[in-house]
């Protein structure tokens, strides 16, 4: 009943603001070179579908060959730092400054290290992914309460045990939350540099239909893109819901 | 100290300890000067106001943190690092909110070298020793519960089985009722009482409820304010099991005004 009532209202808001949209490009006879309606959107999609699948399963793959690197790298860079505090506080200020640097300006770095193409598009869904994973498993580990640690500590627990039986298992919620993030930001970085630098993917797509002036193609990328964010989302929450269900209930919320 | 049979019954000895946080200006004593003799299977209360030092005993009886001055000593053996015969339980009941009930009691047994060996072959036996404790704490019927779903007071039960499914010979309790209410806390002085009744560990609570030292201790130390130094000593002879009852008695109240008037003295100055 209540799972019902939960998917009700965002799915009437969604579809009101999709008719809200073409009403209103109807209404005021808006040109389709400024904001086409979805319906010849849709019918775009429908026309150049083949192209489009293409262009999609390459910004897929490349996503998630950058995701998976980052869930690697984020992992394993999590724990070190997140094994001891003097660490963690050591080496935050050299990741916060390195990951405020805009993604998009190390392209053409990639470009000149790898040249055009997937690789490049790769690391830049790997650059962006990598941190939000890395600074929460880190968190996780680091905010294991000292009294716990005192208990396992007196049963003669070695670093290497505490970390195994209480540590991985207490940031899971904290990886599993952080990975919802992580996967729409690899999405942006492949994207993003397949706009720059590809000559395949849906950003090249949308690139080449903007050069041509269709924009309802435009548009349809962007349907694209979007539809597969949400489903990509969608399924890490579902699996974050799956594997850390202690996590979610009752006052020992941990995230 | 030579016993009856000749030989030395000094469980835990304490003696002219310091204990220190911090260097140079953010030193802070926290210990100073106290000393303290425990028997084997002796029941030890310390009290004494909030900062003076309390928890820093059980750390440095632990071996989890070191002494600056005078020597700690348990079964005659200096205390250098963790001691591994001991459990631990605190205010808050830090169990594991990924497992159950059950599979919280056995984390000791996964993780006390002794035991860990044998886990996966003694697996069977070891949940039985778990379920026996739960069922003397009253939770059987809640082994298979997750934290979440377990009251203040029964996270604290299972918190006190996972301290002594090791059989652990020193049980070092810090304040392990004070979040919970009156109640709950004098139901669960009853189960201390009877937990100890029955596997005879030496234990050492921390305590700031006066009516709780008493009723479970043998003896009760008072602190000073920080720095933390031995005020007094005092047996409690209230025969066992000790009951709620017992704490209606004229002689209880007694030991309990003693106790009161011992702390406020420092204070009042
Ligand atoms: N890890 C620590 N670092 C610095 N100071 C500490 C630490 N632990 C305790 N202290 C200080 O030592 C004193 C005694 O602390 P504690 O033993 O926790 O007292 P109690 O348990 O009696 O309340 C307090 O003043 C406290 O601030
Ligand atoms: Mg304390």
């Amino acid at each position: 009943m209540k799972e019902r009532k939960n998917i009700v209202i965002p799915t009437t808001i969604t579809i009101g603001f999709f008719v809200l949209w073409e009403i209103a490009c109807r209404l005021l006879h808006i040109d389709v070179f400024i904001l086409p309606q979805p319906s010849t959107i849709v019918a775009s999609i429908w026309q150049h579908g083949s192209v489009i699948v293409d262009h999609s399963l390459q910004t897929f793959m490349t996503t998630m060959l950058g995701f998976v690197l980052a869930v690697v790298v984020g992992l394993l860079l999590g724990m070190l730092v997140g094994a001891s505090p003097a660490v963690y506080n050591g080496i935050y200020p050299i990741m916060v400054g390195l990951n405020s640097i805009p993604k998009v300006a190390i392209v053409p770095i990639l470009v000149i290290w790898f040249g055009i193409g997937t690789v490049p598009a790769v690391l830049t869904a790997f650059s962006i992914a990598f941190f939000p994973i890395m600074v929460n498993v880190a968190t996780g580990l680091v905010t294991m309460e000292p009294e716990l640690k005192d208990v396992l500590r007196s049963l003669g627990a070695t670093k290497s045990k505490i970390l195994w039986k209480v540590g991985i298992p207490r940031s899971m919620p904290f990886f599993f939350a952080s990975l919802k993030v992580a996967i729409g930001m690899a999405f942006i970085g492949s994207v993003v540099s397949e706009t720059i630098a590809s000559n395949s993917g849906i950003g090249f797509l949308m690139m080449t239909a903007s050069a041509r002036f269709d924009v309802p193609l435009v548009f349809a990328g962007l349907f694209v893109i979007a539809i597969m964010g949400v489903g990509m989302y969608e399924f890490f929450a579902v699996l974050e819901k799956r594997v850390t269900f202690w996590a979610q209930r009752g006052n020992e919320l941990v995230v | 100290m030579e016993d009856a049979q000749g030989g030395t019954s000094d469980f835990i000895s304490i003696r002219g300890i310091d204990v220190v946080y911090g260097e140079g200006e953010n030193e802070v004593l926290a210990v100073t000067e106290a000393s303290l003799t425990i028997r084997e299977g002796e029941f030890v209360a310390v009290v004494g106001p909030s900062g003076c030092g309390k928890s820093s005993l059980l750390k440095v009886v632990s071996g989890l943190h070191p002494v600056r001055k005078g020597s700690v000593k348990v079964r005659g053996e200096e205390v250098v690092r963790p001691v591994k015969i001991c459990g631990m339980a605190f205010q808050n009941a830090t169990l594991l909110p990924w497992r159950t009930a059950l599979d919280n009691v056995l984390l000791s047994l996964e993780i006390s070298e002794d035991y860990a060996r044998d886990f996966n072959r003694k697996r069977r036996e070891y949940r039985e020793m778990a379920m026996e404790l739960l069922s003397i704490v009253g939770l059987v019927d809640f082994a298979s519960k997750f934290p979440w779903e377990l009251s203040g007071g029964m996270q604290q039960r299972v918190s006190l089985s996972r301290a002594l499914i090791h059989q652990p010979r020193l049980l070092l309790l810090d304040e392990p009722f004070g979040a919970l209410d009156a109640f709950t806390r004098e139901d669960l002085w009853a189960v201390l009482q009877r937990l100890w009744l029955e596997l005879r560990p030496t234990v050492i609570l921390v305590t700031h409820d006066l009516r709780e030292a008493v009723y479970l201790a043998d003896t009760v130390y008072v602190f000073s304010p920080r720095p933390g130094r031995v005020l007094s000593r005092t047996e409690i002879d209230i025969p066992r099991p000790r009951n709620l009852e017992t704490t209606f008695e004229t002689d209880f109240h007694e030991r309990v005004n003693s106790l009161r008037a011992q702390i406020s003295r420092p204070a009042a100055v």
